[in-house]
């Protein structure tokens, strides 16, 4: 009972937070009995496809909620997070590709295909374990966190802040990148990890198996929304918001700032990291490409979009822009990036907290019009 | 050869080793070693930027428990002063101690505000997107470490504590106001408050009075005084009614040294204080 009543104090004043999560379980629950128990031909029929794009948006929340615990509530502009999310699906990646096994296309049941075609004679150490489902997914928030760890120990211990630690954020991610170009790596290269068969036995071209993916997505998502509001509602979120607003006094007063950040910046590369673990068996493909600078700068605009400081505007803006994004690619696609820029240019000017930030405006003048009106 | 001179070295029976010498030892809230009824010492302490000496051998102690006031024009290093005991800025030469033991030289700002010695800024620093109870709760002598942190919740006695704060600074009915809100004078108060909330045993407070009502500084005057015997209060102020309203000694700073010290009386009389104040 005690788990509860600390499960209801937190969502207790969060009612954005409560309508997300309501939604979220409805549309977990309709979908793939949608999916799976409507006859194809009918019209309430909801296709693989948008099943598996709806999993795709919601790993894109959950890494927008990462993006926001650090951005958003401690005020560290990440201009590289999908780094995280990159490596986290890398590691997924490489369990697949041992899942494979000798169904390859040169049929060797150790090596896979790219590097049978780079005439490699035997599996590099780093790819040991990998075929052990649970090795790959404690990778997936290992290798992340830990890069995250490095990263953040020095260059928040040489209080590196503002845009200068956004630009080597930025660096970090493109250095990443033009690694993973690289055959040498042993990563795939250019064209990365794919041609993906089956997750713990399951195989991936079937529809049941995609369903089940997008309820742990959801899922994940969940939990994952549940522990980022955990730790804002605590005593550390206020000290993280308080380290944002006036680091100086929050020196002053005894905390130790650089560990408080790399806490959350750790964090929340853990947390990108699964998002991206969940990303990749859906999309059925991790290339280099994730490392983009450009990910990285979407992300951005997803929760500046949605609004940042608040966890749900972090979701709200990952889903509505990726959502525009679909539509507008396949309708008009030159327009795409033009709309990406005037998006962020119209958010940055007029609504500096985004769309839940003119939401509650617009609620806290209407009760301000009822206040004048009553007496 | 080298080698024996470590030996030798380490077994000289005329000092300790250097991981026992001063300065070294660990960090324990509440345990400063007063013997000498000292608190804070500064010895011999110069520091410049860009070849400005901002401060020049500079010497100042502050007994345990005593209220000093710290006037000087501007310019004259107060604020510098402040920044070294703070851990903001380390000094180029000289040594500056809290208690018999700590080296504050060598502790981080952290270490420093956890070890006891509490600062109130200039300029009013408070956190603007939290509410006054939030504030005082993050200031709250409390463990600080991040996973603790994370799990820490308020006790009854930490509650009665703030609401004991917040009758102490006039702030109890904005409890839940965000900071943001609160007026110049009321947010002075306010890290005034978080102050109190550390419960250090050094209180350094950078100009408390500055955009106050009459009224307001004088429950200032009184709160501080108020805390002198069981904390070490320093002031720094401008405002020589205040000063001499609550001062037994006053150091009067220039150009990063002392120049005089004394009761307020003595100071004003000091010919070096009025050439300096009132010019030749």
């Amino acid at each position: 009972m005690a788990h509860k009543s600390i499960f209801m104090s937190m969502l207790a004043d969060d009612r954005g937070g409560k309508i997300f999560l309501s939604l979220l379980a409805i549309v977990t629950i309709v979908l793939p009995l949608l999916n799976l128990a409507v006859a194809q031909d009918s019209a309430f029929h909801i296709s693989t496809f948008t099943i598996t794009l709806m999993g795709k948006y919601l790993c894109y929340a959950l890494l927008a909620i990462a993006l926001d615990l650090v951005w958003g509530y401690c005020g560290i502009l990440s201009l590289g997070h999908a780094a995280f999310f990159a490596l986290g699906g890398y590691a997924m990646g490489m369990y697949l590709m041992r899942q494979i096994g000798d169904r390859g296309v040169y049929g060797n049941p150790e090596l896979p295909d790219f590097m049978v075609f780079l005439n490699w004679e035997s599996l590099p150490w780093y790819w040991y374990g990998f075929d052990q489902f649970w090795f790959a997914m404690l990778m997936a928030m290992l290798i992340p966190g830990v890069l995250a760890y490095l990263f953040g120990w020095l260059a928040f211990r040489s209080r590196v802040t503002g845009v200068y630690l956004s630009i080597i954020t930025q660096a970090l991610t493109y250095a990443l990148m033009l690694a993973f170009f690289r055959n040498e790596m042993g990563f795939g290269g250019n064209n990365g990890l794919t041609d993906f068969k089956e997750i713990l036995g399951f195989s991936l071209q079937q529809d049941a198996t995609r369903v089940g993916l997008f309820v742990i997505t959801a899922l994940m998502l969940a939990i994952g929304y549940l522990v980022s509001r955990f730790i804002v509602t605590s005593k550390l979120g206020r000290v993280v918001v308080a380290v944002r607003d006036a680091e100086d006094r929050a020196r002053f007063i005894g905390y130790k700032v650089e560990s408080f950040k790399l806490w959350v910046f750790v964090f929340s590369a853990v947390l990108a990291g699964i998002a991206g673990a969940l990303y990749v068996p859906q999309v059925g493909i991790i290339n280099p490409g994730e490392f983009s600078p450009l990910n990285s700068i979407e992300l951005v605009v997803w929760v500046a979009v949605g609004g940042r400081g608040l966890l749900y505007g972090a979701v709200l803006g990952a889903i509505l822009v990726n959502f525009s994004k679909t539509y507008l690619t396949a309708a008009l696609p030159e327009v795409w990036l033009f709309a990406l820029g005037a998006l962020f240019i119209i958010v940055t000017v007029f609504l500096p907290k985004g769309i839940v930030g003119l939401l509650q405006q617009m609620k806290a003048r209407k009760v301000k019009e009822q206040k004048n009106e009553s007496p | 050869m080298k080698a024996l001179d470590q030996v030798r070295e380490v077994m000289r029976r005329d000092r300790v080793f250097n991981f026992m010498a001063q300065g070294q030892h660990p960090v324990i809230k509440g345990k400063v070693d007063v013997s000498k009824d000292i608190i804070l010492y500064l010895e011999s302490v110069s520091v410049s930027f860009d070849g400005f000496k901002a401060i020049n051998d500079l010497d100042l102690y502050i007994n345990d428990g005593e209220l000093r006031c710290i006037i000087g024009p501007n310019g004259a290093g107060k604020t510098t002063m402040m920044d070294i005991i703070t851990g903001k800025t380390r000094p180029d030469e000289g040594s500056v101690y809290f208690g018999q033991t700590m080296d504050l030289t060598k502790m981080s700002e952290y270490e420093i505000a956890s070890a006891g010695i509490g600062r109130k800024f200039q300029k009013p620093t408070i956190f603007p997107e939290h509410t006054v109870f939030e504030n005082l709760e993050l200031a709250m002598e409390a463990d600080k470490r991040v996973w603790i942190t994370l799990f820490a919740r308020l006790t009854p006695a930490q509650n009665d504590r703030i609401h004991e704060v917040l009758q102490t600074i006039m702030l109890e009915q904005h409890a839940e106001l965000k900071a943001r809100h609160l007026s110049h004078g009321q947010k002075q108060w306010l890290e005034i408050g978080m102050l109190l909330m550390q419960n250090p045993r050094v209180l350094l407070v950078d100009e408390p009075i500055a955009g106050m009502t009459h009224q307001e500084t004088e429950k200032t005057a009184e709160l501080l005084t108020g805390l002198a015997g069981e904390h070490s209060v320093v002031v720094v102020e401008h405002d020589m009614e205040f000063v001499r309203s609550i001062a037994k000694t006053v150091t009067v700073l220039h150009e990063g040294h002392v120049l005089a010290e004394g009761s307020m009386d003595e100071v004003q009389n000091n010919p070096k204080v009025i050439e300096v104040y009132l010019g030749e």
